[in-house]
């Protein structure tokens, strides 16, 4: 009983992990990074509104550049 | 009112897309161990996701502090989209190979042909393999459109409308998938990953900043501009990402016929 429970709760973790990390961590450590910058901005409007979007394109364009084809 | 039908659109793409490739392995199962097991092991998976976003969904939107609601599902849109516009930005500059439905299918058949996998039962019985081949190519395919439906759902009170828009996009794909049957190829898939990489991560820098109590100019309207922010950084991504191939992989996709296969894609 304990075996199969877990079992199941391994898989449930290894599906989050999977999901949240998987074979880009630098996207989970990015996001975390934008969140905590959209946090940390909240009473700076401005720098939010354009710092957001920002950072979350550096996100994108650090993983992008991180997964291409190498010769 | 815009937010809404962003959404929709959203979820009604991101399921299309992950439906496109369950029908494949739906088909591959069909066509090989009959269609009756086919039939119900998809009409069993589409039933249970149907059960977690029930059970999961509303608890979710009158338990859970709206404010922490959309962070914490601000990030997991993020996580989401920025995955699917870096394997869409990849695809299109040539980085990584194009998601071919043709090779899923014939992978699938082979897997699953008679003598392979046990022999197929005749075709108006029920047989295990074809079942839970349809349940799993379902079911698995289908988590990832119950994160998207509960996520945009839940954060916006409109757990239904989402939910709905995905069972719209199940119903069109497997009605298409009847007609079409085995060209699912066809479907512009990479574009369409595109297309919702783009709304999810938007979507995602929303949600984010509310949540957190930054205040979007225009409120919801902000999201049209953050798509468009978003589809112009994807524009200039492509091409800078296409020269980083290495020399002759270069040549070879800037030469007339990828481009011309390229724009028969999107």
């Amino acid at each position: 009983m304990s075996a199969a429970i877990g079992k199941y709760v391994s898989a449930f973790g290894r599906f989050w992990w999977d999901f949240l990390v998987g074979d880009t961590p630098e996207v989970f450590a990015g996001v975390l990074v934008v969140v905590g910058a959209a946090l940390a901005l909240r009473h700076e409007r401005a720098a939010a509104v354009a710092l957001v979007p920002l950072l979350t394109v550096a996100v994108l364009a650090m993983s992008t550049y991180r997964g291409r084809k190498r010769a | 009112m815009t937010s809404t039908v962003v959404l929709m659109l959203a979820v009604f793409a991101a399921s299309a897309v992950e439906m496109v490739e369950a029908l494949t392995i739906v088909v591959a199962s069909g066509t090989t161990r009959g269609w009756r097991s086919a039939f119900e092991g998809t009409a069993v998976a589409v039933v249970a996701l149907a059960a977690i976003v029930g059970a999961v969904g509303v608890p979710l939107i009158h338990l859970v502090p709206i404010a922490v609601l959309r962070v914490v599902i601000g990030g997991l849109l993020l996580i989401l989209g920025l995955a699917w516009l870096r394997k869409a930005i990849l695809r299109s500059s040539g980085h990584k190979a194009m998601h071919d439905e043709d090779a899923v299918y014939a992978k699938t058949v082979a897997e699953l042909a008679p003598g392979e996998a046990g022999g197929a039962a005749p075709r108006r019985q029920r047989d295990a393999v074809g079942f839970v081949v349809a349940f799993k190519g379902v079911f698995l395919e289908g988590m990832e459109v119950v994160l998207i439906v509960l996520s945009l759902g839940s954060s916006s009170h409109h757990l239904g409308l989402a939910a709905a828009a995905a069972g719209a996009a199940v119903v069109i794909v497997a009605g298409v998938g009847i007609v079409v049957a085995r060209q699912l190829s066809e479907v512009p898939e990479n574009a369409m990953k595109m297309g919702v990489g783009i709304m999810l991560t938007s979507f995602g820098v929303f949600w984010a900043g509310e949540g957190s109590g930054v205040h979007w100019p225009g409120s919801d309207l902000s999201i049209l501009v953050l798509i468009a922010f978003f589809v112009a950084v994807t524009s200039l991504a492509i091409p800078l990402m296409r020269r980083s191939l290495p020399g002759a992989e270069r040549r070879e996709s800037g030469s007339i016929p990828s481009r011309l296969d390229e724009a028969a894609s999107s």
